[in-house]
């Protein structure tokens, strides 16, 4: 906890936080398929979690089984200490927000939003209260009486999530709630997320294969692989520290280098990766046995591309310019090691492009600090 | 404006004829004044009157009427019950037994149903009238049904169920707050489909109809064996008003209703 200002929210950090969801060794199969595989995880109050992984790695099952309409093969799934093995979808203080919006078509945006409120039982006037707030806080007063296929793209993704709100759940299951959505809107749509669910306090779980869209609204990422989380941690520790070689690959832009380590001496290890190239030195915490083999990940803003061999480089090599692809703010340059090997380096487009220092064919060096990357067990 | 090649507009005559000229000369002989079918004597519409006085093919007409609607809406709740268990169920044991068992009826040959209604009626000892034409009924157009509305049940977003679930409905609610009204226009054009092929039916009905009651295309058929009158023509024209003008209704209604949709899909761009 910092000495000077609020509380950083991180319940996973504390060993007495209750968490709001836990799998407990959770394995779903379907037929021959594992779609789970034996998985725990635990996701507390006032989180917004996100699944993140390819298409087909479970991610879309779990948050199915969090919602009711698939149920565990083995392993429970408790919310809020219940165990909702037995509780059908209908029962459970859990609602979702679906890819297709699910938006009734035969009801208007009000009886919509109304919908799960009518199922209650509530008094009218409350119904009629919370529907107008719910309205409001997605900016859709306007379009109370139109039908779902009156409304824009954009607005139908307002209306299903004002409708997965408005029983004010404990959870809150979005699948891939910005797929639909083209690119400058779905960046002001993350934001608004955010912001709604700081507003209301719910627990958001979100499905996505975007690794952006995760990083942008998360406060914790799983990065999940075939039925397996690979990795569950806040955004800048999954993507500055990845657990493995999956995680380092699947979020970002990186380099992988692969060799053989020697022992660690003060959490400094080298790794002999090619012939006749120097040994990368590296900083790491974990126990690395000497000879074992490692993947070696370094992303590529942590290069520096330079002319000469920086004087006070630890790590270095030389290498021409295979190709450079330019993306407006930065350029990535690829640079060809006399090994084959190919280095992405990233350098921020400080100047016009005219000026550019570099150009294909170029022989240039490339260098790394000794903490700029991370050593992987293979 | 095309204009027709001699070729199209031949075709095109001889195909309309084809179809249509026995109903067009029906209809002219229902006007005709003589008793002779086949012979003109001038317009006149007494045969139109002397129908209205015939009692027994007015009661006819009217259990056909009642028949129809009443084996078309038992047909249409268990053709749509069946069409949504096959279609949502999933894989259950027998799925693809029960689901051939549902189509079967399509293919058997009516007189086959008919037999067998009629021996199953016999053995349990029920006495044949509107009941068991309208159990018959029932049985063979229930199949129909549930092909129409299944087929309409296989391209509903599963989702919007699941969205009804979510929200707290129970699996009956979710069936009858959100599927039903959604797949609405698929049930009635089932039930329209069921009420016609009730209507029209003379294999089946001739099979399971008694003493008591007599169904119009029988009494029709069983009339003309004594020779054609003209009071069957002009009941057949009626008959075949009635089609074509629920016929351009249906298809009055479908219409707009597709413009309608197509103008709310350009509102929609707009916004």
């Amino acid at each position: 906890m910092p000495a000077n200002g609020a509380p950083i929210f991180a319940p996973w950090d504390d060993p007495d936080a209750k968490p709001l969801i836990r799998f407990e060794n959770v394995t779903k199969r379907f037929g021959d398929f594992t779609a789970i595989d034996n998985l725990t995880l635990d996701i507390y109050e006032r989180e917004f979690f996100a699944l993140l992984g390819p298409s087909g790695c479970g991610k879309t099952t779990m948050m199915r089984m969090l919602a009711g309409f698939e149920t565990p093969t083995e392993g429970k799934i408790f919310v809020g200490g219940q165990d909702m093995g037995p509780i059908a979808p209908n029962q459970r203080p859990v609602n979702m927000m679906f890819q297709s919006y699910a938006l009734f078509p035969h009801l208007s945006v009000y009886e919509n939003i109304a919908f799960g409120l009518r199922r209650d039982g509530k008094p009218k006037d409350e119904i009629h209260h919370r529907v107008e707030e719910m309205l409001r806080m997605v900016r859709l007063q306007k379009f109370a009486k139109r039908k779902p296929h009156q409304i824009s793209g954009g607005q139908r993704q307002r209306v299903a999530l004002a409708r997965s709100l408005a029983k004010e759940p404990k959870l809150l299951l979005l699948d891939e709630p910005l797929g639909a959505l083209d690119a400058k809107l779905r960046e002001d749509t993350q934001f608004e997320l955010m912001d709604i669910q700081e507003k209301t306090g719910t627990t958001f779980v979100i499905v996505t294969h975007d690794q952006e869209e995760a990083m942008t609204v998360a406060s914790r990422i799983a990065v999940m692989d075939e039925g397996k989380v690979m990795q569950v941690s806040t955004p800048d520790r999954i993507y500055e520290f990845p657990d493995n070689a999956y995680v380092a690959d699947f979020i970002g832009d990186v380099n992988l280098i692969e060799g053989r380590s020697s022992a660690a001496i003060d959490e400094t290890v080298q790794i002999e990766w090619a012939e006749g190239q120097q040994a990368i030195t590296a900083q790491t915490q974990r126990p690395i046995a000497a000879g074992q083999k490692v993947f070696y990940a370094i992303r590529p803003e942590k290069v520096t591309i330079s002319p000469d061999r920086p004087a006070d480089a630890v790590n270095a090599a030389q290498g021409k310019i295979l190709d450079i692809a330019y993306l407006g703010n930065l350029s990535t340059y690829h640079v060809q090691l006399p090994t084959g090997q190919v280095i992405k380096s990233q350098m921020a487009n400080t100047r016009r492009i005219s000026r550019r220092p570099y150009t294909w064919e170029d022989q240039v060096w490339v260098s790394w600090t000794k903490t700029g990357g991370s050593v992987l067990e293979g | 404006m095309r204009r027709f090649s001699w070729f199209n507009l031949t075709s095109l005559t001889l195909g309309f004829a084809f179809l249509y000229l026995p109903m067009l000369i029906l209809v002219i002989y229902s006007f005709n004044e003589s008793k002779l079918v086949t012979v003109w004597a001038g317009f006149s519409t007494k045969w139109y009157g002397e129908l209205m006085q015939n009692e027994a093919f007015l009661d006819a007409a009217w259990v056909t009427l009642r028949v129809a609607v009443i084996s078309s809406t038992i047909a249409t709740v268990l053709g749509t019950m069946a069409a949504h268990v096959m279609v949502r169920g999933g894989r259950f044991f027998g799925r693809t037994l029960f689901s051939g068992m549902i189509y079967a009826p399509l293919v058997m040959p009516e007189v086959i149903t008919g037999l067998s209604l009629l021996l199953l009626f016999i053995g349990i000892g029920l006495d044949r009238g509107v009941l068991t034409i309208v159990l018959a009924h029932t049985t063979f157009s229930m199949c129909y049904v549930s092909v129409v509305v299944s087929s309409r049940l296989v391209s509903f977003d599963k989702s919007l169920e699941e969205a009804a679930l979510d929200l707290g409905c129970t699996p009956f609610q979710a069936f009858r707050l959100v599927t039903l009204p959604i797949i609405m226009p698929a049930v009635i054009s089932g039930w329209l489909l069921a009420f016609t092929l009730s209507l029209d039916d003379l294999v089946i009905a001739s099979f399971t109809a008694g003493p008591s009651a007599t169904t119009l295309p029988i009494k029709i058929f069983s009339s003309v064996r004594l020779g054609v009158s003209p009071e069957i023509n002009a009941l057949s024209t009626i008959m075949i008003g009635i089609v074509t003008v629920g016929v351009i209704t249906t298809s009055i209604i479908s219409k707009r209703n597709i413009a309608r949709a197509e103008a709310d899909a350009r509102a929609a761009e707009r916004t």
